[in-house]
């Protein structure tokens, strides 16, 4: 049923170009940074969402993420591990070290077989483990959800900028045969959503561009704070298809696509979505 | 739970006679006591039901709160300010435990 | 409703457990509706008057976390001020949200918090003053629940 809607209505709305149904007051949008993308203009989630949820989002106070950026700040200086070190004693001054940290990632890093594509989750298990002698932590645990938000907030209304060329270039080709394959019940690719009906609504639900550019945020759904590959997971398993698990080499293909399809819009981290 | 944390924004100083606004947040899940879990039972419910905010030891306002208050709970409301005041905000959970936070409001 | 079954989002969990609300909530709970909570609290009989102003967003995307304010036209001096602003909802499986107390010494009566609301439903404010003057304000807010979002 929903297929056949679709698919019903791409036929009749087929030269869509990216822009809300009804633009907000004082919207803005951001052109795409390389010539071969499939958006004319990119729009952050912010956009789409009414009114009473970006105020919360906008009021640091009342943004529950900003509970997890002061957690995260507290976890920096806590030493932990067998080798008696924090996340202070090697990186300082966060603001300094953490600058690019939400513009940058997915990167590759790593050195000889260990260098692969990471995000910053898996990335601060690496740290853990081999520079702290931690125990890694779980995937949309506290302390990792804390961890993400705290380092990535440090870019703040910075236009991410990933790497898709050289190494990453087979990461970002995989992610983006994902993004455009079919999968599941409903048969269903990122791209139908996200790029031929962004804008329109399915049922109430105002479809975006499914950007990640304020990830890890909080849901207002889920009344707590997710990470992209918790999100992707949602996504997938609503086509009603069995998503990859989270880090994998799969989501982190995607994570990296769909960054880039965001290159150039503000990080929002912690951003307040519903 | 530790995570139990309470945020208050309230101004540093103040003119005598002057109304300001203080803003409160406390990280609680509010469990309302509604939900299942994956068994299909019943979770208890565990909620933040009041919040008190006493001046120099006087209540000036208080909250009997529900479970229809969402996670996270934020409280903001108005205080006139009468001399230098030390804000203490109280919050209570279910059961008894209770979590607060003191500002200090200067004259100036 | 494709795949919001599964899951134990309040929205849907409220409407199917009415039932377990009155189990373990102390004070306030045990009134079934709106009205009867309000009666219980001797609020019945309240007017609705411009001088209590409720203001909530009139579609709320996402019912877990919608935003309120309250504030009461009031003197708050120690012989008229605004001691009580109770909230009761129409449409959530237990119609009580929250009573603020005030007093004189709040200068102005004035409160704000976020709610949850089950579905679409009227939210009810009854403001009650020193000199027993009883007010009503009362908003619609029309919930909507997303068709997909995992």
């Amino acid at each position: 049923m929903l297929k056949k809607l679709l698919i019903a209505t791409a036929l009749i709305a087929s030269a869509t170009s990216s822009t809300l149904a009804d633009p907000p007051k004082g919207y803005v949008s951001v052109k795409p940074t390389s010539k071969d993308h499939p958006l004319k203009e990119l729009v952050s989630g912010y956009w789409y969402r009414d009114p009473a949820t970006r105020a919360i989002q906008d009021d640091e106070f009342q943004n529950p993420g900003m509970l997890l950026v002061e957690a995260g700040k507290e976890l920096w200086s806590k030493v932990d591990g067998k080798a008696g070190k924090s996340c202070a004693s090697c990186h300082g001054d966060p603001k300094k070290s953490m600058a690019n940290v939400g513009t940058s990632f997915p990167k590759m890093m790593g050195q000889g077989d260990k260098r692969t594509l990471r995000n910053v989750e898996s990335q601060i298990n690496v740290c853990r483990t081999e520079n702290m002698q931690a125990e890694p932590w779980k995937l949309e645990s506290k302390d990792m959800l804390a961890m993400t938000v705290f380092t990535k907030h440090q870019s703040l209304g910075k236009p991410v900028n990933v790497k898709v060329d050289g190494e990453a270039a087979k990461w970002f080709e995989k992610g983006k045969a994902m993004y455009y394959t079919r999968t599941g019940q409903l048969d269903l690719s990122c791209s139908h959503c996200h790029e031929m009906m962004e804008g329109k609504y399915i049922r109430s639900d105002h479809l975006s561009q499914g950007q990640i550019n304020g990830f890890p945020l909080y849901r207002l759904k889920d009344q707590a704070v997710l990470s992209v590959h918790k999100r992707f997971e949602g996504c997938i398993r609503d086509t009603r298809a069995e998503f990859p698990k989270a880090g994998s080499d799969d989501l982190l293909a995607l994570e990296l696509y769909v960054a880039w399809r965001g290159n150039g819009l503000p990080v929002e981290t912690p951003a307040v979505r519903h | 739970m530790s995570n139990i944390k309470p945020r208050v924004k309230a101004p540093k100083t103040a003119k005598v006679g002057e109304i300001v606004e203080i803003k409160s947040l406390i990280t609680h899940e509010m469990e309302s006591g509604q939900r299942k879990d994956k068994d299909g039972a019943v979770i208890p419910r565990k909620i933040i039901n009041k919040f008190v905010a006493t001046a120099n030891g006087k209540e000036v306002f208080s909250a009997a709160i529900a479970p229809a208050i969402s996670a996270n709970p934020y409280i903001a409301f108005k205080m006139k300010v009468e001399a230098a005041t030390e804000l203490k905000l109280v919050w209570t959970e279910d059961g008894g435990a209770e979590f607060s936070d003191v500002q200090n409001i200067a004259i100036g | 409703m494709t795949n919001l079954t599964r899951r134990d989002t309040m929205v849907l969990g409220a409407a199917s457990l009415a039932v377990a609300t009155s189990l373990n909530t102390p004070a306030l709970a045990d009134a079934k509706t709106a009205d009867e909570s309000l009666a219980k609290l001797g609020l019945s009989g309240a007017s609705a008057s411009a001088d209590l102003v409720l203001d909530m967003p009139e579609i709320a995307e996402n019912g877990n976390t919608v935003p309120l304010t309250v504030s009461v036209k009031s003197k708050m001096t120690a012989d008229d001020y605004v001691k009580r602003v109770v909230l009761v909802a129409d449409g959530n499986p237990a119609p009580e949200v929250v009573t603020f107390n005030f007093t004189p010494a709040s200068g102005e009566a004035y409160a704000s918090t976020r709610m949850r609301l089950a579905k679409t439903q009227n939210v009810i404010a009854v403001a009650e003053t020193s000199k027993g003057a009883k007010l009503m304000a009362k908003r619609e807010v029309k919930v909507t629940i997303g068709g997909c979002g995992g």
